[in-house]
């Protein structure tokens, strides 16, 4: 394998493919494109937490000026209208019952936005309340009303859960067991044993969600701002019982994701308008609808760790509850996930992990990034900084003493660890000083965190050559800023020996592209990647063959080169080998790749993801302000295909985290989200930027992807909450086990230790 | 109603809506989609447009507002030859931008930024972006780009650098 140093594209910090055009302004979202004859759609929204719908009626608001068509839950008899792919329990509008405020009930489509809106008035809807469970507490309670009477059918990746709503609000329930949990806590000669609170945090992608349908007799086509098209292609096809190729979606850029953008989301409401409208339907939600529409599960997490006499830890026992929300979307598996990824990098021979999550009558929980290894990081790195202190022994040195190697498995049946953590974190202490006293008033504090990332192995992808050395790349992996685009595009010219300049990438339509699972989970560059590593492959397999044609000689006697190929000193360049080949100088050859679960990739997870980060925080005592000193990262990513990327996604991820660890959290008054706007819900500013910011890479080369890369982009956010409340609790010795550290609270709780 | 302004350089005149944000009419009218909307409530920045070289946020200014004056959109930044101005340059060079979203309002708050303050400190760059959110960098490295045009300017200003701070001066990474 190449080294850093040795490759010619790949491994620089290249310009992004996007860069220009999004500078410009002519880089194109969902929310750019017009059809031909569109129309708009607006959407009304329960009032109540839960409640049966009596009545509706909406033929007044059908007939007023510029109107359409008016869509309520009546009209979906001819659909099958719940979508989800872990569990199919969301209708795609309101069927008899509501489930939280916010739930949309009705949706006029009119000539413009303004009609649609106004039309809405007339729409007339009887309620019958329910009474609303708003937390885990009272999902749980004895007798609690529950959310999901009915048990829905699975969806296309069941498997995960153990209850679906039968008779207990539970929708997922996740057991993690190994060792012998009892014997484990006996040997323990030190145990801690405390509750921690991870908030309900808002991605705020800045471009909230937005589709345009054009179902028709030909089939439907939805432009969307999607992470996963093929994924929403799964349940269009089956909410409107359409062949797949049938059914296209057309993802342009992507105005941030973070998980909140995955999976199914207004797509089968935006085609339904469409159906019943029968002409292609705009809907562009506002920011405060995308506060209705998706969140990430708060999480409540019983932990307790024991260590032995000499500093190993030996058992682990977590129950965590997580509020999901009034529908499953993607928690099912976030609360697989969670209940993994408390385990952290490290060797525990004992452990027992329950993780349940709830209904609850709350905008739906989902995807966010990182799939819990935040919520779940929160209260394993706390009590593990927790642990060291009670036994005497510098958490460096604990974590160092605990973390496991490259190659052990942390987790029994996954796959063991491909990441030399212990010299990250070495790195990392480093530099942060760590061995040094902070000034006072000061904290530090860092962390790691070991997350199966990936998802499943499953992506295609299409390399075209050209005659004139050209190159396109295919690929159904959506450019969500992360810059996989660039990425793909450097790997494709590395291999094909062009210049970048000379590599397209045709991006994220399902009627051009082959499939790709899906874009998240920090997969594209690992698993994408490799496949347009291996579709040139195959490309390059098939030039040798003309080339040998061409030159006359036999397959073994050519010599491949970069970009291109040679022959008894004649040289020719790829595109030379296809002009003769063919005889015309405009034609071109596919090269392709299909990955699965199998070979080296049989073995879940493709990759482990790392996080490993740390912080310096000062606490101003009078005000509860915390202000952040200084930002650490080590990016272990295998080998960065394009550094400045990614040490962006780095910087990026641990800005979220610490938006989690300081401010970010959603706030439920009674039925009602209490700040679900950007008034006041506050993310990170620039004024929040840290005085200090140190970016690196570990490049070992030992992910399962291209030259030994490995995925990133949620790794940095992982440990910086509970680095945010470490570094606090060393400034002023105060332990708040409840995020995120708001001036309030911090006050509050520093007001009680002066007691 | 009818109402003329300046847009990027060239008078137009439009049939508007009163009640029409400058937004809806840049966007919907104009076709200048690089205007991008995300809070509607003032707070993000992402709808940022030029009015007589100040920063609006187009979400919540009334197109009538605009009348007679001149407004700047992302789209009237670059030269007449297409060459990028030195902030657009700066911000694809210091991989100052991800998905891209809050881009064209934060170039032209910086441009202004820049037009008022020709040597800002960081202090300075951070209060005055502070009305920008980006959610995808973590901000340092459009800090970074804002610091790149400010030291060109600052050359050229004080003689050091007698050329244009065009891309070509901004030199790579």
């Amino acid at each position: 394998m190449k080294k850093p140093g040795e490759f010619r594209v790949v491994n620089q910090s290249l310009p992004r493919e996007d860069g220009v055009a999004k500078v410009s302004g002519s880089a194109i979202y969902a929310s750019d494109i017009v059809l031909k004859g569109m129309a708009h759609a607006k959407l009304l929204r329960s009032p109540f937490a839960h409640a049966r719908i009596a009545a509706i009626e909406a033929s007044e608001a059908a007939r007023q000026p510029g109107v359409f068509a008016v869509l309520t839950g009546g009209d979906l008899g001819a659909l099958q209208p719940y979508y989800g792919h872990s569990v199919k329990d969301h209708p795609l509008l309101a069927i008899g019952t509501v489930r939280f405020l916010g739930e949309p009930v009705a949706a006029a489509i009119a000539e413009d936005e303004r009609s649609a809106f106004e039309a809405l008035e007339y729409v007339h809807v009887k309620y019958e309340e329910l009474p609303a469970v708003m937390d885990v507490d009272a999902a749980l309670a004895d007798g609690a009303p529950l959310i999901h009477e009915a048990i829905h059918q699975d969806g296309a990746f069941r498997g995960f859960e153990e209850h679906r709503g039968a008779k207990s609000n539970i929708c997922t329930a996740v057991h993690v067991e190994w060792g012998d949990i009892e014997a484990g806590f006996s040997k323990a000669a030190h145990v801690l044993e405390g509750e921690y609170y991870f908030p309900m945090a808002y991605a705020y992608a800045m471009e909230p969600y937005v589709a345009i349908a054009d179902y028709n007799e030909k089939g439907l086509t939805v432009y969307s701002s999607a992470q996963h098209p093929f994924m929403v292609r799964h349940d269009l096809a089956a909410v409107f019982d359409l062949p797949l190729n049938r059914v296209r979606l057309v993802v342009p850029f992507v105005g941030g994701g973070y998980g909140s953008k995955s999976y199914t989301k207004i797509e089968p409401l935006v085609a339904a308008c469409s159906w019943k409208a029968g002409r292609p339907v705009k809907l562009q939600l506002s920011v405060e609808e995308a506060f209705l529409t998706t969140r990430g599960d708060d999480a409540r997490t019983w932990i307790r760790t024991g260590a032995d006499s000499e500093g190993r830890l030996v058992a682990r026992h977590a129950i965590i509850h997580m509020n999901t929300g009034a529908y499953a979307e993607n928690s099912p598996l976030v609360a697989k996930k969670t209940a993994n990824r408390i385990i952290g990098p490290y060797r525990i021979p004992n452990v027992k992990i329950d993780c349940y999550a709830v209904y609850t009558n709350t905008v739906p929980a989902s995807s966010f990034r990182g799939f819990g290894a935040a919520p779940a990081s929160f209260p394993a790195e706390c009590q593990l900084e927790e642990l060291a202190e009670k036994l005497g022994c510098d958490s460096v040195k604990f974590r160092l003493a605990n973390l496991a190697e490259r190659g052990e498995s942390i987790h029994p049946g996954l796959r063991p660890l491909d990441a030399d953590l212990k010299g990250d974190v070495r790195r990392l202490a480093c530099t942060l000083e760590m061995d040094k006293p902070a000034p006072k008033g000061h904290g530090r504090a860092l962390g790691c965190s070991a997350s199966d990332a990936g998802s499943y192995p499953i992506s295609s992808a299409i390399v075209q050559v050209y005659a004139d050395d050209s190159v396109s790349v295919l690929s159904g992996s959506t450019e969500l800023g992360q810059g996989s685009h660039t990425v793909l595009a450097q790997i494709a010219a590395e291999e094909m020996g062009v210049d970048l300049s000379k590599v397209r990438l045709v991006g994220s339509d399902t009627a051009i592209a082959p499939f790709e699972r899906s874009t998240g989970a920090s997969r594209t560059t690992t698993v994408m990647g490799r496949a347009v590593l291996e579709a040139c492959r195959e490309a390059i397999a098939q030039l040798l063959g003309m080339a040998a044609e061409v030159f006359g000689a036999k397959p073994e006697q050519v010599v491949e080169e970069s970009g291109g190929v040679s022959f008894q000193g004649k040289r020719l360049t790829w595109g030379e080998v296809l002009h003769k080949y063919f005889r015309i100088s405009d034609c071109n050859i596919i090269g392709r790749a299909y990955l699965r679960q199998a070979g080296d990739l049989a073995m879940l997870p493709p990759f482990w993801e790392i996080g490993c980060a740390g912080v310096e925080v000062a606490v101003d005592e009078e005000t509860g302000v915390v202000r952040m000193e200084q930002l650490a990262t080590v990016g272990d990513v295998g080998l960065a295909i394009n550094p400045a990327l990614a040490e962006g996604q780095d910087l990026g991820a641990a800005t979220m985290g610490i938006g989690i660890g300081l401010f970010e959290s959603l706030e439920y008054d009674g039925q009602q989200l209490a700040n679900g706007s950007l008034l006041d819900y506050r993310v990170p500013r620039f004024s929040d930027l840290p005085r200090r910011v140190d970016l690196t890479l570990a490049q070992n080369q030992d992910g399962a992807g291209p030259y030994g890369a490995k995925g990133g982009g949620e790794g940095s956010l992982n440990p910086i909450p509970a680095c945010v409340a470490n570094a606090f609790y060393r400034a002023v010795g105060v332990r708040i086990r409840r995020l995120p550290l708001t001036p309030e609270r911090v006050w509050r709780a520093l007001k009680d230790r002066d007691k | 109603m009818k109402i003329a302004f300046v847009l990027n350089q060239q008078p137009v005149e439009l049939e508007i809506e009163p009640c029409e944000t400058l937004a809806e009419t840049l966007r919907n009218r104009c076709g200048l989609t690089g205007l991008k909307v995300s809070c509607e409530v003032q707070v993000c920045g992402a709808c940022t447009a030029l009015v007589n070289g100040l920063p609006v946020s187009a979400c919540t200014f009334l197109a009538y507002e605009a009348r007679g004056r001149e407004v700047t959109t992302i789209e009237g930044l670059a030269g007449k030859d297409g060459r990028l101005h030195p902030l657009q340059q700066a911000f694809v060079d210091e991989f100052a931008l991800q998905c891209g979203f809050c881009t064209p309002g934060m170039i032209l708050a910086a441009k202004s930024l820049l037009d008022e303050n020709r040597e800002p400190k960081d202090a300075d760059i951070i209060a005055y972006m502070d009305g920008n959110i980006c959610r995808c960098t973590g901000y340092l490295p459009i800090m970074n780009a804002i610091r790149r045009v400010a030291a060109v300017m600052r050359k050229r200003a004080t003689g050091d650098d007698p050329t244009s701070a065009r891309s070509a001066d901004l030199g790579s990474r």
